[in-house]
């Protein structure tokens, strides 16, 4: 279930129906092929599945959100997307190769939910967003163009005059935007977003939204993983309605239309968007 | 015994060669330091095993909080206790050859191979349980210890053996062997760290966004803790085993109190190591104490003035607040 934007090549659309992925050597950005498949995916960190019978396929361009109740398993599949966790059944792989085993992380921008990094370490804005260049330069030092990324990452997310701020003395908010400004500087193909709004306010949120649409529209796929209902069906184009299995898999539109939202969440849910916010 | 006469050649041959070069840097840092010694009318500076024991607390001051910078943010503090006590063992073994065998090996290379060992064990404890929990490092530590004590007191040598200058570190005991073979894990140190910084950093800061962006996380997890063990061994000799953890910690310690970023907390936290090293150097030699001792209580000195300046710090930063700006998707 391809939902390819128009405006993307033909080419891409062609190969992505032969749905090969082994061509491990097609390093370019307008690569064929889907840059995410999972395969009946099964991953449990006890006996019990976390999620089962997961199989799914992203193409270049897409703009896709992974929706579902707490608990339902998006964050575990996402790690499971990026190869941080190795299925138990099933395969999953990542621009064509086994997702554990790809390793051009230039490729891959990625915003966590804000509690993974380090919350005490003293270092700036700019050192944390210089990092979305690592993968770039190896062991390299950054060149005066990788600095110019930087700071263009800085102006986007509005936090050019927070660039010498230490991230500790940040809101949660302003730390995001620095993360998300760490993922732009990288300047990758496919961004993976875990509830990237968490702490950020309402009115930033709109404009963090618009910018994730104009970097699709650039050519980027993005991969959102969302317990704002609302914030998905305004901006993503395809939905994966997940609680431990794929409730629903396809356009948006047909998403609000159809009753896997009931179905995932148990209960009465509603699109006007959940901010009673945990992680799942 | 062919693993013997191995060892012995080892040790006169390949060992010798490679530190030749280091004597003689060695003997320049000597005439330097007479030569200052003549000018200052420092009377410390007059005996050569002074000269070694503040090159070598120089190093330390660089390699110790260079590595902690990495450990402390990594909420690892406590493992170079653990290694400093497995290096014990080592020193333990190295005393124990040559008393059995003969063989004149320094005993920090049995240290060095053995706290590189020790710390692998402990990596790929974690790796696999997943956590570094306190539990398995307490056991590395104290099997480490355990096993140390045990061999000094079987050494055909018997109690005799000086193991004072291994727990409690000496600044006269620093031999120009010891002190050429600190030169070479310095340069070990400080170039495998300056090679890998980004990664290291990345690793420090946010693991998972590191794992995502490519770098082999457990790898460099490895690098890590194989440097510790190495900067443990290296600072061992002036700071002794017991307290060879605190120039890991404490300068770190400070340096995150009055920095704003990374890079400014790496160069402040050598700074201060560097003057609690060089203060207790010197307080050391005239007050005749201990010189790790002496060296802690100025670092832990350092850092109590630090903890104060960072507070009147952030007491005057708290009124300049920038504007925050728009997220802006126009200009892409």
């Amino acid at each position: 279930m391809s939902a390819l934007r128009n405006g993307e090549s033909a080419e891409t659309a062609e190969s992505a129906d032969t749905g090969v992925a082994d061509d491990a050597t097609d390093d370019g950005r307008g690569s064929s092929g889907p840059l995410v498949e999972l395969a009946d995916v099964e991953f449990g960190y006890t006996a019990t599945p976390v999620v089962e019978d997961i199989s799914l396929r992203i193409d270049p361009g897409e703009y896709v959100a992974i929706v579902g109740p707490n608990g339902s398993g998006k964050s575990t599949l996402m790690k499971l997307i990026l190869g941080l966790l190795r299925p138990d059944e099933g395969t999953a792989r990542l621009f064509g190769e086994p997702s554990h085993a790809f390793d051009d992380g230039a490729r891959i921008g990625y915003v966590a939910q804000h509690a993974s990094a380090s919350k005490e370490m003293p270092i700036t804005v700019r050192e944390v967003v210089k990092m979305g260049r690592f993968p770039h330069v190896g062991f390299g030092r950054l060149s005066a163009e990788d600095h110019r990324i930087v700071d263009e990452a800085l102006a986007t997310v509005g936090m050019s005059d927070f660039a010498n701020r230490r991230v500790t003395k940040l809101s949660g908010g302003q730390r995001q935007r620095a993360f998300i400004a760490r993922a732009l500087a990288g300047e990758a193909d496919l961004l993976v977003l875990d509830e990237p709004t968490v702490g950020v306010d309402a009115e930033s949120v709109d404009a963090f939204y618009d910018l994730l649409e104009a970097l699709n529209e650039e050519g980027i796929t993005i991969l959102l993983i969302e317990h704002d209902l609302g914030a998905v069906t305004d901006h993503a184009r395809r939905v994966v309605c997940l609680n431990r299995e794929v409730y629903f898999d396809g356009p948006t539109d047909e998403f609000v239309e159809s009753d896997a939202l009931a179905r995932a969440f148990g209960t009465a849910a509603s699109f006007a968007g959940g901010s009673g916010g945990g992680r799942a | 015994m062919i693993p013997v006469e191995l060892f012995a050649a080892l040790q006169a041959g390949p060992l010798d060669a490679v530190l030749a070069p280091l004597y003689w840097v060695l003997a320049l840092w000597s005439d330097l330091l007479f030569a200052v010694g003549d000018a200052t009318g420092l009377s410390f500076l007059d005996y050569a095993f002074m000269h070694r024991a503040i090159l070598v607390g120089l190093c330390i001051g660089v390699m110790a909080p260079l590595i902690g910078t990495f450990l402390v943010h990594r909420q690892l503090a406590l493992i170079g206790d653990a290694l400093a006590h497995t290096a014990f063992a080592g020193v333990a073994i190295g005393l124990f050859l040559n008393g059995v065998f003969s063989l004149g090996v320094s005993p920090y290379l049995t240290a060095v191979v053995v706290a590189v060992i020790a710390a692998l064990l402990i990596e790929l404890i974690s790796e696999a349980t997943d956590a570094y929990n306190d539990v398995s490092m307490a056991i590395v530590l104290s099997t480490g210890f355990a096993l140390g004590t045990v061999l000094i007191s079987l050494n055909a040598g018997g109690l005799a053996v000086g193991i004072n200058q291994y727990l409690f570190g000496n600044l006269s005991t620093v031999s120009a062997e010891n002190a050429a073979i600190l030169l070479v894990l310095f340069a070990v140190i400080v170039g495998t760290v300056a090679l890998t910084r980004n990664q290291l950093l990345y690793v420090t800061f946010d693991e998972t966004a590191a794992a995502v962006s490519g770098i082999s996380v457990t790898w460099y997890n490895r690098v890590m803790v194989m440097l510790t063990a190495l900067v443990v061994v290296g600072a061992m000799q002036i700071m002794g085993v017991i307290l060879v953890a605190a120039m890991l910690v404490v300068p770190v310690a400070g340096a995150a109190q009055v920095s704003r970023s990374f890079s400014e907390s790496l160069l402040v936290s050598v700074v201060l190591a560097e003057l609690a090293v060089l203060l207790g150097i010197g307080a050391s030699y005239y007050g005749e104490a201990t010189a790790g001792g002496v060296i802690v209580l100025f670092a832990v000195g350092i850092y109590v003035v630090s903890v104060a300046v960072g507070k009147l710090q952030a007491r005057a930063g708290e009124d300049a607040t920038p504007e925050l700006g728009s997220i802006e998707s126009s200009d892409l």
